[in-house]
């Protein structure tokens, strides 16, 4: 058994099922009404979240992870969409998979957007090139899937470490539901710069500071 | 791994929405051991840890007769990653097992009877079916978990699934718009989230022992 696995284990009593079912007060019934719907959550009816929001207001730990979310998925989004118009960056054997990744960037931009309405933060300044260490993100398809990859594994462990602070909120799932395709991307591009797709049985989590400092570089 | 009959394999029923998942032990010809055998969730969290250890033993069962008993002209890269997969679904049952403890349900009787596992396309394509049926079942089971380190634990595992979902993606038709979800992910740019009410119908072909999941929905 690997660090990683201990890690996880040693989050997990068993017992902890005996005061679980003793019941506690249900945080679902608390945010229901305000986020009855983030998104097209199909476990969750509602028809508009975009009101939903704008009329209750989300709760201030929820908006911070929303906005948190939303400045990762601003600069992948932004990734993406320079990479995709680089011509002679991709080949043409891939280009409908960085196609079809940008096009998820920019669907959960404006998912996250959507729902904090006038909450939401503006789009970040970026340098993909990190201050120059990688000068030729956009014209060197080994360059670029490396960052891909690290953008994509980023947001994964970014989406893991906040799935705590949305416990009992429907925004949850539809968290959960963009977690799961930064997985699928990571797994895609992952082989592209020369790694297997998945690091082992177990992705940890990062909190928001260790995600920050390593987006950091490539915020202007 | 055990093959049974079909007349065993169509006791177990599924039903409905949020409903009972089930049939009765006493259904089942040898009644002394099908009613030890049969399977219920529980409520709770307990009961969606079990319903996520029903669905990693059927992976893990899966994987290890694909790696037992190869497809014709499998690659070393199919080998490796397959293998690797088998290895990760091993973990996340026996973990799964291990944080239950004795609230755990017993090791469920599969049938695979409707796999080629001498093809690789068969194969690929079951691999595909259980990868996004997990993704989908992970996502939907968030909301129904309470305690905050069981929801740290299911995220640990339901991106492994993801990335499985991608590596299978990949090895059917290559590094195109299906690796990255292109076929799971929809205009909003998001993955499955089903209940188990409908996951588990899914599912229930391929598993012989009952299982009920009367607490959970």
């Amino acid at each position: 058994m690997n660090n990683q696995e201990n890690f996880i284990l040693d989050e997990i009593d068993p017992e902890v099922g005996e005061r679980i079912d003793a019941g506690r007060r249900s945080l679902l019934s608390r945010y229901a009404l305000p986020v009855a719907a983030l998104g097209s959550a199909p476990l969750i009816i509602a028809a508009s979240a975009q009101t939903a929001f704008a009329a209750g207001g989300l709760p201030k730990q929820v908006v911070d992870v929303l906005n948190f979310a939303l400045t990762l998925e601003y600069l992948e989004a932004a990734f993406y969409k320079e990479a995709n118009r680089s011509a002679g960056l991709i080949p043409r054997q891939y280009r409908r998979l960085f196609r079809t990744i940008g096009a998820h960037e920019t669907a959960h931009v404006a998912l996250l957007k959507g729902a904090l309405g006038r909450a939401a933060v503006k789009a970040p300044g970026v340098d993909f090139t990190a201050g120059g260490k990688y000068a030729d993100v956009f014209s060197n398809f080994e360059t670029f899937v490396a960052v891909s990859a690290t953008f994509e594994d980023l947001g994964v462990a970014a989406y893991k470490g906040q799935a705590g602070n949305l416990l009992g909120t429907p925004v949850l799932t539809t968290a959960l539901q963009i977690h799961s395709v930064e997985a699928r991307h990571a797994a895609a591009v992952r082989p592209l710069a020369g790694k297997s797709g998945f690091d082992g049985a177990f992705d940890k989590p990062k909190t928001k500071a260790q995600v920050l400092a390593a987006a950091t570089p490539f915020l202007a | 791994m055990t093959t049974p009959g079909l007349n065993r394999r169509n006791l177990l029923k599924w039903t409905g929405v949020g409903a009972t998942v089930m049939v009765a032990g006493s259904m089942l010809p040898n009644f002394g051991i099908s009613a030890a055998l049969a399977a219920d969730l529980g409520a709770g969290d307990i009961g969606v840890l079990n319903y996520a250890y029903a669905l990693e033993q059927l992976e893990a069962a899966f994987y290890t007769q694909v790696i037992k008993t190869p497809y014709e002209g499998i690659t070393k890269a199919e080998a490796s990653n397959l293998k690797a997969i088998r290895d990760h679904e091993i973990a996340h049952r026996d973990f799964l097992k291990k944080a239950l403890g004795r609230k755990a349900i017993p090791g469920l009787e599969v049938d695979f009877s409707k796999v080629d596992f001498t093809s690789r396309k068969s194969v690929l394509a079951t691999a595909d079916v259980f990868e996004n049926l997990g993704v989908a079942a992970y996502n939907g089971a968030g909301q129904l978990i309470k305690d905050v380190d069981y929801l740290a634990a299911a995220g640990s595992i339901v991106s492994v699934e993801a990335r499985h979902a991608a590596t299978i993606a990949a090895l059917r038709s290559g590094f195109g718009s299906d690796a990255a979800g292109g076929k799971n992910v929809n205009s909003k740019g998001l993955d499955g989230a089903l209940l188990p009410s409908q996951v588990l119908p899914q599912a229930a072909p391929f598993i012989v022992t009952p299982v009920t999941a009367n607490s959970l929905s």
